[in-house]
């Protein structure tokens, strides 16, 4: 039984065996046209599998240029990075992890069930098997009865649980989330912060998620790694015992608001307005 | 509310609001003041010719008959509209279709050269496009050729095309298809680079974590997004290789075809005949930019585009 | 950095080149030839060393230029070509793989300006090239296909008879059919614009103008303004007077309606 009443205290809700992913002394360095640009500034971090864990911090801080990173899709100049023991590129050409951008990235000339075939299809699934195992995530998050429809038929809401349930279906232990719910109204957000903590309890996935929510990443996320405004550093990491199976409510106890409190002061902290 | 990155380019709406009236009210003003001007200039025209020959005839002449008369000579500088038309409903409809002198035979010829050049000048487009979008190599070499094959005068080098061909064999119908697909590989080349680079950065990211091998990205991501603004260029092709094929016949003394039409119209001095070509041909370059339109219409509708 | 399997088979390419039988007396007929060929297979395989950096483009550039000097060379001498010189033809194809590879090293340069033109540049001095070689080492016939060398000749030495011909075709009949075309566009544009009835009758018609052969009308105008240059002048006009038409009603619509009322134009 955790003691929420107590915040910050670690708990053993999550397996405490391997680590997912391992980041010694990362830097990246990137060229611009007059002069080179730090991004990120030595930062360490240590992801234990089934961790939720949340990057927060300002626009600019490199917090998806991080998760960028991790996924293979840019590479740092200095510093080590191990995703489930093995080099990003390796676990990229493994399929190990789903991406879920801030767009929906849908393709507009594929219905809502063969957009969410496409990772299946390239990975050589059969149709029907692939077909099967769309509906079951598109059920899972809520959108039955919507696979024959077109993206532009969609609302932005249900774009983006298409998205979502596309980066599930095939089914990759570790979820990369790039600030998914930034472009909706609130009450969408809301909602699908819900279905996603849902989703987190039943598949107990590693997810990583970037926001720049303070509610967002306190409510969803068993650890926060709150970072610095440019050259990015890990300025602090926050665990979070919220109880599991809590919903929207609790963000008015007076638990959730010491967090979310404890992180904005973190934030501020390493917020300079002289840069 | 899409705000999606991959939508097809959307249908551009030219401000056609409100009913029948309002659309094809404007066209049908300007269309009859055209006409009006037309047989205006046809009598402005024409006048010297029916004037001295009502000198030589040593007839007095009113103005009703200089109008009359300049409007249905023979061989006029200018013909009325309804001489033009009454040219082509004879030699449409009411010669038949395997003679010379009909009109469809004609149209038929340069129509067979005009598609056999799109066929050809579609697919090397095609294949440039995608040779120059995924080797780097060909992008910055071939492609600043390609924009610069098209500021080479197409007329200078039929005649060239033809005699090569000519002397290895091939006459009739492939010169012309040669340089109607020298025509129109351009706009094919220009218009599938773009759209083969079209998909947003985040698909492409999203392509990468899947890590999809570039055989697989082009066929799933780049080539059904590429397909609206293949159909857009293909319209444009077609149109082009008309053209080509028209060209195609004028140098080269071809006995076939709407070019060879005119040509022979303009060495007679049949103007009527002239204008009746062009005009056949105009339709005929309306007709096929409408047949692509409508597969356009076609393929889109099945990739669910919104109606 | 060259790649190395793509270039290893460029050399052996050369190399076999060099070695097979070229005609009656092969390489070895013309020394000049041979010690190019040597040289350059040499300075490609040089290419392959780590560690050149800048120095593999003047390496590399030496190799090109050495191997493209060899063929033009050998096909100065006696002998039939074509078909029976296969020596010549690997060589070539060695070469053009080498070029191909150095294509796609400059493909990768940054930058704008004179940068941006070398690789097509290259392009276009390698197709030249290739046109040469084949045309003299097929024997085609003149009347056929002439070398890019007998252009470039009647080029530079009948200067008196082309300057005359690109005055007349050129700065007469383009410059004043385009001018007079394009001016006349534009202030239909103007018109329509201003008119929203005209917009609205005379757009629609112009695109249908884009897929009518314009051509055509080319023996009419002749008719009318007789074989000079004039003629010529009117086919330009008509031509240019849609697309100028089209895209600048195109472009005075794109302003915003707030922008218009802001500046006084209703």
């Amino acid at each position: 039984m955790n003691d929420w009443s107590a915040p910050g205290r670690a708990t053993t809700t999550v397996a405490d065996s391997e680590i997912a992913i391992d980041i010694r002394g990362l830097s990246l360095t990137y060229q611009t046209a007059d002069t080179p640009v730090l991004a990120l500034s030595d930062v360490n971090l240590s992801i234990r599998r089934g961790e939720f864990v949340s990057f927060i911090g300002p626009s600019g801080c490199g917090k998806t240029t991080l998760m960028r990173i991790i996924a293979d899709l840019v590479s740092p100049t200095s510093g080590s990075v191990t995703v489930n023991g093995i080099s990003p590129e390796a676990a990229r050409l493994k399929r190990a992890y789903g991406y879920v951008f801030q767009a929906p990235a849908l393709y507009a000339w594929r219905n809502v069930v063969r957009n969410v075939m496409l990772p299946l299809e390239i990975i050589g699934m059969s149709a029907e098997k692939s077909s099967e195992r769309a509906k079951k995530y598109l059920a899972m998050v809520g959108l039955t009865g919507f696979e024959r429809k077109f993206p532009w038929q969609l609302s932005g809401g249900m774009q983006q649980r298409v998205s979502l349930a596309r980066s599930l279906a095939f089914e990759p232990a570790l979820l990369l989330m790039d600030e998914p719910f930034g472009a909706l109204d609130e009450i969408t957000r809301d909602h699908l912060n819900e279905q996603l903590l849902r989703l987190w309890e039943q598949t107990r996935k590693t997810v990583i998620f970037v926001t720049h929510s303070i509610s967002e990443a306190v409510f969803l996320s068993n650890r926060i790694v709150v970072m610095s405004p440019r050259p990015g550093r890990i300025l602090e990491i926050i665990d979070n015992a919220l109880p599991p199976g809590r919903g929207l409510d609790i963000r008015e106890t007076p638990a959730f608001l010491d967090v979310a409190h404890r992180v904005r002061v973190a934030l501020r902290a390493g917020h300079s307005y002289d840069d | 509310m899409t705000t999606d990155a991959a939508t097809l380019p959307a249908r551009v709406a030219i401000g056609h609001k409100g009913g029948f009236v309002y659309r094809f009210a404007p066209i049908a003003a300007v269309v009859v003041f055209l006409l009006v001007c037309w047989y205006a200039l046809a009598v402005w025209l024409n006048a010297p010719l029916v004037i001295d020959q009502h000198t030589r005839d040593e007839t007095s002449w009113t103005a009703r008959d200089l109008v009359v008369g300049t409007w249905s000579m023979e061989r006029p500088v200018l013909p009325a509209p309804h001489q033009i038309a009454e040219n082509l409903r004879e030699t449409v409809f009411n010669t038949p279709i395997d003679s010379k002198r009909s009109l469809v035979y004609h149209a038929g010829v340069t129509v067979s050269a005009t598609l056999l050049g799109f066929v050809f000048g579609s697919l090397l487009g095609i294949l440039l496009a995608v040779g120059i979008v995924h080797l780097a190599a060909l992008d910055r070499s071939l492609l600043p050729w390609i924009i610069a094959s098209q500021a080479v005068p197409i007329l200078a080098i039929a005649p060239m095309v033809v005699v090569v061909l000519g002397n290895l064999g091939l006459d009739g119908l492939l010169p012309k298809a040669i340089i109607s697909m020298y025509l129109c590989f351009f706009p094919v080349t220009i218009g599938m680079v773009k759209g083969l680079r079209s998909p947003d950065p985040l698909q492409l990211d999203l392509m990468r974590t899947y890590s999809a091998s570039q055989a697989q990205t082009f066929r799933k991501l780049r080539w059904p997004a590429a397909t609206a603004f293949l159909f857009t260029s293909l319209k444009v092709a077609i149109a082009t290789s008309l053209v080509g094929a028209i060209v195609g016949e004028l140098p080269t003394g071809a006995q076939a075809g709407l070019g060879a039409r005119l040509l022979s119209g303009s060495y007679y001095g049949q103007t009527v005949q002239i204008w009746s070509a062009l005009v056949m041909a105009s339709l005929l370059g309306l007709g096929l930019v409408f047949l692509v339109g409508m597969a356009e219409r076609l393929v889109l509708r099945s990739q669910g585009a919104p109606p | 950095m060259t790649h190395r399997y793509p270039t290893i088979l460029a050399i052996v390419l050369m190399a076999l080149g060099l070695l097979v039988p070229v005609g009656e007396t092969g390489w070895i007929g013309s020394g000049s030839a041979l010690a190019c060929g040597l040289l350059s297979c040499a300075a490609v395989a040089f290419c392959l060393l780590p560690g050149l950096r800048g120095r593999e483009h003047v390496v590399s550039g030496a190799a090109l230029l050495l191997g493209a000097a060899a063929p033009l060379l050998l096909l100065r001498g006696a002998g039939p070509f074509g078909v029976e010189a296969p020596g010549l033809w690997l060589f070539v194809a060695g070469l053009m793989l080498f070029l191909w590879q150095r294509l796609e090293v400059l493909a990768r340069l940054p930058g704008r300006g004179i940068a941006a033109l070398i690789a097509p540049g290259l392009f276009g001095v390698a197709v030249l090239y290739l046109w040469q070689i084949m045309v003299v080492g097929f024997a085609v016939p003149q009347v056929l296909l002439p070398s890019p060398a007998q252009v470039g000749h009647v080029l530079a030495t009948r200067m008196d008879i082309l300057w005359p011909d690109f005055r007349q075709t050129f700065l007469k009949a383009v410059v004043a059919g385009f001018a007079t075309g394009s001016s006349l566009g534009f202030v239909v544009a103007l018109a329509a614009d201003r008119v929203p009835f005209l917009k609205r009758g005379v757009l629609p018609l112009c695109d249908l103008m884009s897929a009518v052969p314009i051509v055509g009308i080319a023996p009419i105008m002749v008719m009318w303004f007789g074989f000079d240059w004039h003629s010529k002048a009117a086919v330009v006009a008509v031509v240019t007077f849609f697309p100028m038409l089209v895209n600048t009603l195109a472009g005075l619509s794109s302003t915003d309606a707030m922008q218009r009322v802001r500046n006084g134009w209703h």
